[in-house]
């Protein structure tokens, strides 16, 4: 056995993936009302095509999208629309949302079960075009459309295909129990996208906690056809592992420059979920409308994965998952390093919703702040390479140019500097804090 | 349900390492607990009072100075503890203790609090104390408890000092062989400060630093060799283990050198110190006017910390030509 495939720094935070880990998916019943925020995707929110008073079905388009860096929103539910109007938004705040009353029959617009598709003969464009319809993003967190993605420019060809089934962030487990579930199909999209790039490689990467998923995909492998070319490797269990850029170095040995992307080391990485919607978008015709989320955390009696449709709020789930008896501090959408704190349960779940986590007071926890007493372990840990406690301090001083002079934005936002400082400084506050200067005042010069 | 609970909303991350500063001083503390307990075993009371000496008067002085700059109290997190206990270690047995506790107030209030407090002081406030101590009173400072004597009576300081000043011939008057005297050495029963005779319990206690990961490698590693190379180049095989396990070099090694605050942050940067420490120690040792160097190399670098922080940044990931 060769040394544990992974990168300098990184941190090694407590799991608590036991609290849900080889669960089943469970089905989460339709909610009554679905709020489907316009905006799911980095770029700009859909546009409706549906009015208040239409009928829709499960799996209905309501909403196209606009502009290149966009993406289609269906409807979860069977029924009607009932408003398109500003609510929650577990990102933004708030924001436009089309409200749908589900009329409880849970009629699909189409079978999607069975479903075929011929590997074989794969038009790229075909599955480019399927992929985009069934408003497939980025099911890790960062929510990228995935056609934009699958489609890269002519002079950057990607030679290695890399999915991303690290879920290095605690407590989460959505992804691992997809691959248990859906081993099989996660292989059939690999191939789609494989064969659509023509890539050389299509490297799986799966952190070592999940060792059972590792040897369900290999055994998968075996009897596959058209395996050429595919590797199943385990990672050394580290935060953040699953770091794209961190990942792809691990893997292949490549760094991607600073500011660059994948594809300029000719390296493409998708989600495994998302490689699973993709499977789910060509093979069954069918758009995302529902997918995995790690409802979890002390503050929840019965921690589970569910297969959750879009729009279902927050407080539906967390009801039917009960709370304990503890001390609640924070609800957190995603997980705790990288995951958003909301101010209410009143947010619905968004296609980039991988996990719902309540966390208790002593799973929280914060230190009082002390001075920075220069331990270094922030530069220790940082995968980037950076020094966040002397970027933190220059932006503190408001020196945000000396700050980007040292890689400021090049910070990735993992917080595990955040996560070790010893002095319970807030170092990726001051970090985020630096980049929206920086970017105002660069907005300010135009 | 959760609507009637007030959420915490912060930015991420949410979950935060057990391991805060005021921990960190409490596990160097305990670290340090083998080493002064030697201090007591071989001196006597007499240390124990030195010990208790310092801290009071870091902890009181922490205290004054806090009130006195209407600063939120301090005296909790455990670091005037610990510099009060560093100085002790670093400090003859016989010291009357009206200057431990002066000593204790310079560390603190002077070289401390007088550059912002905890986080912001530019010299390693235990050794300031202790350099404070040496330059106002230099008798005291260097009149060893006698542990062993010549053999015609007349008392012997420590190892380095008797090699210092009276040569290879009359330390090993004293210690008859080589053996003999490393074992003393290594146990900690010879003359010296407190706690900086025993290299053995010294790096047992930088040995639970390192597993608990308050310091790393680098000081100490690249301290230590330099020592070692330049005493093999001095005073061959003798040399090496003589230098190493005399004086303050163990307890300057793991428990001064790597003070965070006044080294540098990055794992480049703590190497060159480390270096550094140990040039300006045998520099000291082999040509100085005083026996003993690690106090003042330690000072001294300190003092370039800045200098060397600023030619030893990281690498950031993917920038430059290679990355």
């Amino acid at each position: 056995m060769k040394a544990k495939i992974t990168f300098k720094g990184g941190i090694h935070p407590s799991e608590n993936k036991n609290l849900c880990a080889e669960m089943a998916i469970k089905d989460f019943p339709p909610p009554d009302i679905a709020v489907l925020p316009l905006q799911q995707s980095l770029g700009a929110p859909a546009e409706p095509v549906v009015k208040p008073g239409d009928k829709v079905r499960k799996g209905t388009l309501i909403a196209r999208s606009k502009g290149l860096i966009s993406s289609n929103l269906h409807s979860p539910v069977s029924g009607e629309i009932i408003a398109v109007r500003k609510s929650p938004h577990p990102l933004l705040g708030e924001a436009n949302a089309i409200i749908v009353r589900s009329d409880k029959t849970d009629e699909a617009e189409k079978d999607y079960t069975g479903g075929n598709f011929s590997i074989d003969n794969i038009n790229p464009g075909e599955v480019l075009e399927l992929v985009q319809n069934a408003g497939i993003v980025g099911l890790g967190g960062a929510a990228f459309p995935s056609h934009v993605k699958l489609n890269p420019p002519p002079d950057k060809a990607v030679k290695t295909f890399i999915i991303n089934g690290a879920e290095c962030e605690p407590y989460l487990t959505a992804d691992h129990s997809l691959m248990l579930e859906s081993a099989d199909l996660i292989l059939k999209g690999a191939l789609i996208i494989k064969k659509m790039l023509k890539a050389e490689k299509c490297l799986i990467a799966i952190e070592d906690n999940k060792k059972d998923a590792i040897s369900l995909l290999r055994q998968k492998l075996a009897s596959m056809d058209n395996a050429e070319g595919f590797e199943i490797l385990s990672l050394k269990v580290k935060y953040p592992q699953g770091a794209e850029k961190q990942l792809i170095y691990a893997l292949t040995g490549k760094k991607v420059p600073s500011g660059g992307l994948p594809m300029d080391v000719s390296v493409l990485v998708h989600n495994i979920s998302t490689v699973f919607a993709i499977y789910e978008a060509v093979y069954l015709k069918k758009p995302l409308f529902e997918r995995i989320v790690t409802v979890s955390g002390k503050g929840i009696k019965n921690p589970a994965n569910w297969r959750v449709r879009i729009g279902t709020s927050f407080k539906t789930l967390i009801n039917h998952s009960g709370l304990t008896e503890k001390k609640i501090k924070k609800l957190i959408m995603g997980g705790p390093m990288m995951g958003l704190a909301q101010y209410t349960d009143e947010v619905p779940v968004l296609k980039a919703t991988s996990g719902i986590l309540v966390l208790t007071d002593e799973e929280a926890a914060d230190f009082e702040h002390l001075p920075c007493i220069r331990c270094g372990k922030c530069v220790e840990v940082c995968p980037m390479g950076l020094m966040p406690a002397e970027i933190s301090k220059m932006v503190e001083r408001g020196r945000i140019d000396a700050a980007k002079g040292i890689g400021l934005l090049d910070c990735m936002e993992c917080g595990s500097c955040n996560y070790i400082c010893p002095s319970g400084t807030n170092l990726l506050q001051y970090i985020k804090l630096g980049k929206y200067e920086y970017m105002r005042k660069k907005n300010a010069k135009r | 349900m959760l609507k009637d609970k007030h959420l915490t909303v912060t930015v991420s991350p949410h979950i935060k390492t057990a391991l805060s500063t005021e921990k960190m001083m409490w596990i160097v503390s305990c670290a340090l607990i083998p080493a002064s307990a030697a201090g007591i075993y071989f001196f006597g009371f007499r240390a124990a009072l030195v010990i208790a000496a310092c801290i009071v008067s870091s902890l009181l002085s922490e205290l004054f100075c806090t009130l006195l700059m209407k600063k939120p109290a301090t005296i909790k997190d455990g670091s005037a503890f610990l510099t009060g206990l560093l100085l002790a270690l670093c400090l003859p047995p016989g010291l009357p203790l009206w200057m431990c506790f002066l000593g204790g107030f310079f560390a603190i209030a002077v070289s401390k609090f007088a550059f912002g407090g905890l986080g912001f002081n530019i010299f390693n406030p235990a050794l300031a104390g202790r350099a404070f101590l040496m330059g106002a009173f230099a008798k005291e400072m260097t009149s060893w408890k006698t542990l062993r004597v010549f053999p015609d009576g007349i008392t012997a300081a420590t190892p380095l000092n008797l090699l210092k000043e009276q040569g290879y011939d009359s330390l090993m008057k004293v210690y008859d062989s080589h053996s003999y005297l490393f074992k003393e050495l290594f146990i900690g029963h010879v003359g010296g400060s407190i706690g900086e005779t025993s290299a053995a319990l010294l790096i047992i206690g930088g040995l639970i630093l390192l597993f608990a990961r308050i310091i790393t490698w680098h000081i100490p590693v690249s301290y230590i060799l330099t020592v070692a190379i330049i005493s093999y180049f001095t005073g061959g095989t003798f040399g090496i283990i003589f230098h190493l396990l005399s004086g303050g070099l163990m307890i300057g090694a793991f428990f001064m050198a790597t003070d965070p605050v006044t080294s540098p942050l990055t794992s480049k940067g703590q190497l060159v110190f480390g270096a550094g420490c140990g040039i300006l120690t045998m520099l000291i040792r082999l040509r100085g006017g005083y026996p003993e160097g690690v106090c003042y190399a330690i000072l001294l670098m300190n003092s370039v910390t800045p200098l060397i922080e600023r030619y030893s940044k990281t690498r950031i990931f993917g920038a430059g030509k290679n990355g």
